[in-house]
């Protein structure tokens, strides 16, 4: 949490994004999967997006790589990558970005991969396909890669199909891939949720080395908080397909603003300090539907602060300075009889 | 790959030996051989000496080993009816069946393959109900109509083709159409299905991810993957169509073996139809074992398993 951000903030952010919207249509309606999402990344910087199953994490991510599915409508008022409007090009000329300038390492090394093709054909390809040099440059870049991502024996890797590797040297593989082309973001979805622990803490060290050497943009998409206070300068919380919480890594995890992040923060427990056996946090009720238009805040049925006026309105999403948001009535007036550990607003 | 390759061989050999023993006890089962050949007014004397004269009255095992033996030295016996060596009546209409199978076989792939990535590429598009539609009326339609409806339409009313015999490339072309339809149906669904199962796996999604061409997350990601199963069944389908042309020749008075099988079942030509079995039965599982190498080529994981 004491990482100092590479990004200055007078440089000018790799990624632009203002007003992403996602809909999907479903038969019972349209299924508002991200509302209005705001973000920005620059360069050298983490982005972390929290929060649970089905917020619209990845669908926000799919929304910037323009990856949404057939039956998604994707809408933004502004989508800037590297200065360059996405939002005014062709889909050839956005698909010519992808795997070039903006790449995505999936959530499953498992099935990411193409069984029936070689790590190395796969690898050799994306460099090949955006005009970056012929076969030979190809296999060497895809060699020094793999060793750079710390896999053994690179060459005999490159012959290998995926089956053949195990699910850590597949991440590997994939985040080696995403280099091939050396972009300037990166947006990982959930790179470490299918691996086991150790080898976990050992892919994200891997991107965080990387993210340096290469300074690159990275997007982080994570519902797991370690992952967050390990690796993010900043913070975006999502609750239902918007943001409700924007912040600094330090200002989100030391003085959570909105009762759904506290929630969050609550349902982890500290070592030394959570009690054995006593209770952890948990946030009663469950997602609202998301079909529909919005008619409150989204977390009103689940906030213990919740009144009248949280159920008349849609809450927008306000300012607390630079870079700092939240979308609650509450906000300007910490909770006094909170019941959380943490005073919403306290300075750290 | 070697061990593989002697594992499926020698399972292939395992099942053409099990498949002739049924084939030729079958035979032997389904009548008194002896009787039928006889004839309605035979004594029983008569019955007993026929039987003699071909070997039906000795035991099973000995008559099978008898057989065998001779036919892994090329001895498929004579025909009762011509009295010609089997082989050379299977080898002389040979020929015109595997052209047709053949023909038939691409027929059904080059129409079938393109039409299935269309339409998994356009789920419930009208491409893809046209596709479907079209499926199901090959699928519905039998092939002895169908044969006769193109006879009408293209041999009397058009006169463009010719309506029977096999000396001529042009004589092919209605049984092809006629055959090819009948295995069309089955490979345009296995491609559409395995290409909506491809195209909704996650190597696509990062295939597009990586910027790829339309063409090559088609053709070079999705299709290598969802081919697979069509392979299994283009070998499975040139068996039937091998064996399995018995109307359609009929229908075009095609030459071929399905048409020698037909005459020699209504002869009680023993000989032939247990010869004719047993040669399709080889052939398709010759063709299995070829279909299993192609795909262990096509799928790493089945090759290096």
């Amino acid at each position: 949490m004491t990482r100092t951000p590479y990004f200055s903030g007078n440089e000018k952010p790799i990624l632009e994004v203002e007003g992403l919207t996602v809909d999907i249509d479903v038969p019972a309606g349209k299924l508002h999967a991200v509302s209005d999402v705001d973000l920005h990344v620059g360069r050298g910087e983490t982005l972390c997006i929290v929060g649970e199953s089905g917020c619209g994490k990845t669908m926000t991510a799919l929304g910037v790589m323009g990856l949404t599915p057939r039956r998604a409508t994707i809408g933004a008022r502004r989508l800037v990558l590297e200065g360059q409007d996405l939002l005014a090009m062709s889909k050839a000329e956005r698909s010519a970005l992808r795997g070039d300038r903006m790449a995505m390492i999936f959530q499953d090394p498992m099935t990411s991969l193409n069984p029936v093709y070689t790590v190395g054909n796969q690898m050799e390809e994306i460099y090949r396909h955006h005009g970056k040099g012929g076969h030979r440059e190809a296999r060497e870049r895809a060699e020094y890669l793999l060793e750079k991502v710390g896999i053994t024996a690179a060459k005999g890797r490159l012959g290998q199909y995926p089956h053949q590797l195990s699910g850590g040297l597949r991440q590997r593989v994939m985040i080696a891939m995403t280099l091939m082309c050396e972009p300037a973001l990166i947006i990982a979805d959930e790179p470490t949720t299918a691996l086991d622990v150790t080898i976990q803490a050992q892919i994200l060290r891997l991107l965080a080395d990387l993210q340096k050497e290469y300074r690159m943009a990275l997007v982080l998409i994570t519902h797991d908080l370690g992952v967050v206070a390990r690796m993010a300068d900043r913070v975006i919380v999502m609750y239902a397909g918007q943001v409700v919480e924007t912040g600094t890594a330090e200002e989100v995890f030391t003085a959570p603003m909105h009762p759904y992040t506290q929630g969050l923060l609550d349902c982890i427990p500290i070592p030394g300090k959570t009690l054995r056996g006593a209770k952890l946090g948990s946030i009663p009720g469950i997602v609202p539907s998301l079909i529909g238009d919005l008619t409150g805040c989204q977390f009103g049925n689940r906030c213990s602060y919740a009144f009248a006026a949280c159920a008349a309105a849609p809450v927008a999403l306000r300012k607390h300075g630079k870079g700092r948001g939240c979308r609650c009535l509450l906000d300007t007036a910490p909770a006094s009889a909170s019941v959380h550990a943490k005073p919403v607003g306290a300075a750290p | 790959m070697t061990r593989f390759l002697i594992h499926r061989a020698l399972i292939a050999v395992l099942v053409a030996i099990t498949v002739s023993v049924i084939g030729f006890s079958l035979l032997r089962l389904s009548g008194d051989l002896a009787t039928e050949l006889a004839g309605d007014t035979a004594k029983p004397e008569q019955i007993a000496q026929v039987a003699h004269l071909y070997g039906l009255d000795r035991p099973l095992y000995a008559q099978y080993f008898d057989w065998a033996g001779k036919a892994l030295h090329g001895d498929l016996g004579r025909s009762l009816f011509s009295n010609e060596p089997v082989s050379l009546l299977i080898g002389q209409r040979i020929g015109v069946t595997v052209q047709v199978s053949f023909m038939a076989l691409i027929f059904g792939l080059v129409i079938s393959i393109p039409l299935g990535v269309l339409a998994a590429t356009r789920p419930n598009s009208w491409v893809d109900r046209m596709a479907l539609s079209f499926a199901v009326f090959g699928q519905a339609v039998p092939g002895f109509w169908l044969g006769l409806i193109l006879i009408i339409v293209f041999g009397v009313m058009l006169r463009w083709l010719p309506i029977s015999g096999s000396d001529h490339f042009s004589n092919f072309i209605l049984p092809m159409v006629t055959l090819g339809m009948s295995v069309m149906p089955a490979f345009m669904r296995l491609t559409r299905t395995g290409m909506l199962d491809a195209l909704d796996s996650d190597y696509i999604r990062m295939a597009r991810a990586k910027g790829l061409s339309t063409s090559s997350i088609l053709f070079k990601h999705a299709l290598r993957n969802a081919i697979l199963p069509v392979v299994s069944l283009t070998a499975v389908s040139l068996g039937f169509l091998l064996g399995g042309s018995v109307i359609v020749e009929s229908v075009f008075a095609l030459n071929g073996i399905g048409f020698l099988a037909y005459q020699s079942i209504l002869r009680t030509d023993f000989p032939v139809v247990q010869s004719i079995v047993v040669f399709v039965s080889v052939a398709y599982i010759a063709l299995t074992l070829i279909s299993d190498l192609v795909n262990a080529y096509l799928d790493p994981r089945i090759r290096l398993g």
